[in-house]
């Protein structure tokens, strides 16, 4: 799973000055993404190229560690056995993905270390969607179902980008998330179809989870200038408006036919332009939780470090996992 | 003002994980090298390469790769190779194998007879008949 609405960070002017790219290279680079080649690690590319990559796929690596945590801690009061079997598969995948991802931006120059350290502190972001709280078993539903819908639309998109390391890593990661979407789906049409209560439940997580679902692909590209160029070289591969027109097409129906609402009052397509239209989301509410203000921000990286503390031991003793005590002789 | 977290799993309650929360830095001792994983589909199949782990020596690679690589797609066997003991010709030099397949020479496509037959075989057959109007 992963989140969208990742923030590409736009270049200080000095950042610019001081790595301008050498103009017959960028061409050339530009040249061979134009033809649809892939650029492997060993290969020459632009400095912003190098460092908007590791951002993304650091981001993304993340999401998928710390979007195991809400669900991993419904495991244990998962309704039933297969649910909980289903959820495992789940939750390992997810982990799974991280190291994918860790390696695939590590082929870039940041080692795996410097990148955990990074979210440890804070100072790496990952899907603002996981600093939300999962209350109910309906909201592991939703989150099973729709967030995982949305990272689809994304990681389908960003799997046809123009560096081979992370494509790879992302086909694979496509064909697992597979089943993520129809065990939610399916945990998800069983509450439609349950009782009074079972419906309310889930109309109620529904209702909480709308906004950060609508967060998920991030704000109007308008506000990046950076974007152009980005696309250009196939780093990013659909603009976050046409990702979220994408996911509002295949999935609001899927929602309304249950006879479910969803909290916003104006969210209609409009038959002429074949648009969604919808009332904006609280986009300082996005960034508020971005910067480490949301309700669940300090809860998830507590239990990140609680991982790496309670670890450390186990990685310490495979260092030298032949040393062995000796009783002295005399 | 800070938003207080409505914990809400008991698992974290019961651990108590505020005082973890210290714990924020890897050492350098913890920094693992990678080693490539290829994966065999069945017996008989090549070993293709899948990708890379983490791991302090050989014997955790080849746990960590059965985790990573072996654990959705059907698996008969796995290598793992240190990455450090991998050469590799460099892509700046992608071009000595450009003419490769132009030897068509080297190609079954590249010999047609079909043609020359046929042709001999029309001229055959002309002939006997020019021959044949002689006698």
């Amino acid at each position: 799973m992963y989140g969208g609405g990742y923030i590409f960070s736009e270049p200080t002017q000095k950042e610019q000055d001081d790595h301008l790219d050498d103009p017959v290279m960028l061409a050339a680079f530009e040249a061979r993404i134009g033809q649809g080649e892939k650029i492997e690690p060993q290969d020459w590319m632009p400095y912003e190229y190098r460092r908007q990559l590791i951002r993304l796929i650091e981001q993304h690596a993340h999401s998928e560690v710390m979007g195991a945590l809400p669900e991993g801690a419904w495991i244990t009061r998962a309704p039933g056995f297969r649910r909980k079997l289903a959820l495992i598969a789940k939750v390992q995948d997810e982990i799974g993905h991280g190291q994918l991802l860790y390696n695939a931006a590590e082929t870039l120059g940041k080692p795996r270390e410097a990148m955990i350290n990074d979210l440890l502190s804070g100072k790496s972001k990952y899907s603002n969607v996981f600093n939300y709280p999962a209350k109910t078993w309906a909201d592991v539903t939703v989150i099973g179902f729709l967030i995982d819908a949305a990272a689809i639309v994304n990681q389908v998109a960003n799997s046809k980008g123009s560096y081979g390391p992370y494509c790879r890593a992302l086909e694979r990661i496509c064909y697992e998330e597979s089943f993520h979407i129809k065990q939610g789906y399916d945990a998800f049409v069983a509450l439609a179809l349950g009782s009074a209560s079972q419906r309310q439940m889930l109309q109620q997580a529904l209702n909480r989870w709308w906004q950060p679902i609508m967060h998920f692909f991030g704000p109007a590209d308008k506000n990046s200038v950076h974007s152009e160029q980005l696309m250009r070289w196939k780093v990013k591969m659909a603009s976050n408006d046409a990702m979220r027109q994408q996911f509002l097409d295949s999935y609001v129906p899927k929602i309304w036919e249950l006879n479910l609402t969803l909290p916003d009052p104006y969210l209609k397509k409009n038959l002429e332009s074949g648009k969604w239209e919808f009332t904006e989301p609280d986009w300082e509410e996005f960034y508020k939780v971005i910067n480490g203000d949301g309700p669940c921000n300090a809860e998830r990286l507590a239990t990140r470090k609680y991982a790496e503390e309670h670890g450390h031991w186990v990685r310490q003793a495979l260092i030298n996992s032949r040393q062995q005590f000796a009783i002295p002789l005399a | 003002m800070k938003t207080k977290s409505p914990i809400v799993d008991p698992r974290i309650i019961r651990l108590d994980l505020e005082k973890s929360a210290s714990f924020n830095h890897l050492g350098d001792m913890e920094v693992w090298g990678t080693y490539e994983v290829f994966h065999q589909k069945k017996r008989g199949d090549q070993h293709i390469h899948a990708g890379v782990v983490h791991a302090p020596d050989p014997e955790m690679a080849l746990v960590f790769a059965k985790e990573q690589y072996g654990r959705r797609l059907k698996c008969a066997n796995l290598w793992v190779v240190k990455t450090s003991d991998i050469y590799s010709i460099g892509y700046e030099n992608e071009d000595m194998f450009e003419t490769v397949p132009e030897k068509i020479y080297r190609e079954a496509g590249g010999y047609k007879l079909r043609e020359k037959i046929s042709q001999y075989k029309k001229s055959i057959t002309s002939v006997n008949i020019k021959e044949r109007e002689t006698l």
